[in-house]
């Protein structure tokens, strides 16, 4: 069984999200960069998937020439391919990047087969877009299910469980087949010595794929209104326990 | 001129989240001048008119085929696609949850439309003919984007309890127009096959009180004087990306962006220091008490009040104070 896991590389901001002066992108001066976590629990769903069913896990991603990093650290937990599909820093819409990243598949299976299934995160965790992997599995003409918090192959289906506010619904999608994957699926491994060796000498794939532009364009990014608090500092250590439950109290939780 | 709003429901039970998206569909068409309408998807739905009537939508759309028996993605996305193509609205409104995004990317992928996520505002000076331009959540809410999207038809989902449900004071009865919508297997095998109901009781994202522990609690061991006071509180116990990243806890108890939002009346943040992600998950709670040894964490500097001082003594401490006081 072969699966696609197509992530994304996004920074890692703390405390808060500073922007860069011309509104147009996070200012990453000081950050360091991660896959974007949904994804990063698709590597590990697919890596369990493959050691028990067999096959390989094929990781690809659509930008800046730096996001070999992720590439590599994916192929640190298990997979053992990687595409990169280079783009100029600033990040696609989601039309353009879905329209080359199906392109790219597209191309990748006329040589190597189609993978009996591609993972995607259920959303960015930068621009939250909740679409590409959508658009991308209708352009490759096979079905897709989003918000998977279980995922199992059973004689060639694909079996998802998904959360709703009434418990858990389940999918089942012949393969080949897409999914998007949401964290908590699984708990994702740490690196391997072995892995951490193999991502040092994975050859990485270049496809360049270009993408019409589309119609959802980037004014500027601001960060939302904060909240001025004037933090209550009720003491210090255990001798501040009086003062938590008289507030404790005062709010009505402790009765 | 038509804002058409695809109510979200789940067996023909209407989700709250689609009454905010009927309200702000309702003002954006009285802003544009145009007439606003309502789409159903499926049969069991149908009895939603009466609802979305009050309202003020002129036209409600029932999408009717066979298949639609429950939710289904693709299928959902495709019917709202053929009654888009049939109506030419403006704008496509729907919620911004899980099947709403879902629903809504379905549909502009099949349309070959932009579409835009979890808005917030919509152009004041919008009236259906130039681009619309839209605030939106990006990184979960902790960052807003605002963007223009450029197409005949605007998709787009409404960021949840963003819009105060508001039915018209004066209506009149809606009309009615059942349509029969064409799904060939290609849309017709993501439908939700099985259920598993979930046991009612509180859970993190409804209880009143939730004693949440961070990297500074040390292992899942040292957990347990975070379920004592939990449970002296009636609350329940939350943590950060940091605890389920190492294992000490499932990701069913993770607070933020890609965990659970929370509203609890009282937020007690032990050992988290306040990451941004981790915030946009908390910050909804009506009150947040951190306890942190560092008084220049970020959620100490955020929160409403503070205990300075080492979890492992403090809390227990609180729970020791709550005992005493109830003669336990
Ligand atoms: C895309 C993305 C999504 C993310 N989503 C989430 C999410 O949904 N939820 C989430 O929580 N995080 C999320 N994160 C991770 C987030 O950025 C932080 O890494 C994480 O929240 C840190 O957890 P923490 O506060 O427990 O740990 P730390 O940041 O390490 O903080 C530990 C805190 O404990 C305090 N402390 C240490 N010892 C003690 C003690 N004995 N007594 C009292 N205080 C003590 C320290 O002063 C410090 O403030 C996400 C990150 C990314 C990039």
């Amino acid at each position: 069984m072969n699966i696609l896991v197509c992530v994304k590389r996004v920074p890692a901001p703390g405390a808060r999200i500073n922007i860069t002066s011309d509104g147009q992108q996070v200012d990453t001066a000081f950050l360091g960069f991660t896959v974007s976590p949904h994804e990063e629990c698709a590597v590990e769903q697919a890596v369990q998937l493959v050691e028990k069913h067999g096959g390989e896990v094929t990781v690809l991603t659509l930008g800046p020439a730096e996001a070999q990093e992720q590439l590599r650290t994916a192929v640190s937990t298990g997979a053992v391919k990687a595409v990169l599909v280079p783009i100029d820093t600033t990040d696609w819409d989601p039309q353009r990047t879905a329209q080359a990243i199906a392109t790219v598949i597209t191309e990748l299976e006329a040589t190597n087969g189609k993978y009996d299934l591609i993972l995607f995160g259920n959303e960015s965790a930068d621009s939250c877009g909740y679409q590409v992997g959508i658009r991308a599995a209708l352009k490759l003409d096979r079905p897709i299910v989003n918000g998977a918090k279980g995922l199992d192959i059973e004689n060639s289906v694909a079996v998802i469980r998904r959360e709703s506010d009434a418990g858990v619904e389940i999918y089942k999608l012949k393969t080949p087949a897409c999914v998007g994957v949401k964290e908590g699926i699984n708990l994702p491994r740490y690196p391997t010595m072995k892995g951490r060796l193999a991502s040092k000498k994975v050859e990485i794939t270049q496809s360049t794929a270009s993408g019409e532009v589309g119609g959802l364009k980037l004014i500027m990014l601001r960060r939302p209104p904060e909240r001025a608090s004037n933090t209550k500092i009720l003491g210090n250590g255990p001798e501040a326990a009086s003062a938590v439950v008289d507030l404790l109290e005062e709010l009505g939780v402790f009765k | 001129m038509t804002v058409l709003a695809v109510v979200e429901h789940d067996r023909g039970i209407i989700t709250t989240a689609s009454f905010g998206v009927l309200t702000a569909a309702r003002n954006l068409a009285k802003q544009m001048g145009a007439k606003f309408e309502a789409l159903t998807i499926g049969a069991n739905a149908d009895a939603l008119s009466e609802v979305i009537s009050k309202y003020g939508a002129s036209t409600i759309h029932q999408a009717h085929h066979q298949a639609l028996i429950d939710f289904g993605p693709e299928a959902w996305g495709e019917s709202i696609a053929q009654v888009v193509r049939k109506t030419s609205p403006q704008v496509v409104i729907s919620s911004g949850t899980e099947r709403g995004h879902e629903i809504i990317a379905q549909a502009a992928a099949r349309l070959d439309l932009p579409a835009a996520m979890n808005c917030l505002e919509f152009d004041k000076d919008f009236n259906g003919t130039q681009p619309l331009k839209v605030v939106r959540a990006r990184w979960g809410g902790s960052l807003m984007e605002e963007s223009q999207i450029d197409a005949p038809i605007k998709l787009v989902t409404l960021a949840n309890h963003i819009v105060e449900p508001q039915e018209e004071l004066s209506t009149a009865p809606a009309t009615v127009l059942a349509i029969d919508v064409d799904l060939d297997d290609s849309v017709t095998q993501s439908f939700v096959q099985d259920r598993v109901e979930r046991v009612a009781g509180v859970t993190l994202a409804t209880s009143p009180v939730v004693v949440s522990g961070g990297r500074g609690v040390g292992s899942a061991e040292a957990f347990a004087p975070l379920e004592e006071l939990a449970g002296l509180l009636n609350g329940v116990v939350g943590c950060s990306r940091a605890v389920t990243n190492n294992g000490w806890r499932n990701h069913t108890d993770q607070v933020g962006q890609t965990g659970t939002r929370i509203a609890p009346d009282i937020y007690i943040a032990c050992g988290i220091s306040g990451a941004i992600q981790h915030w946009v998950g908390a910050m909804a709670s009506k009150n947040i008490l951190a306890i942190n040894i560092d008084a220049q964490a970020n959620i100490v500097t955020k929160a409403g009040y503070a205990v300075i001082g080492d979890l492992h003594v403090v809390v227990p401490a609180i729970s020791a104070e709550i005992r005493r006081r109830r003669n336990l």
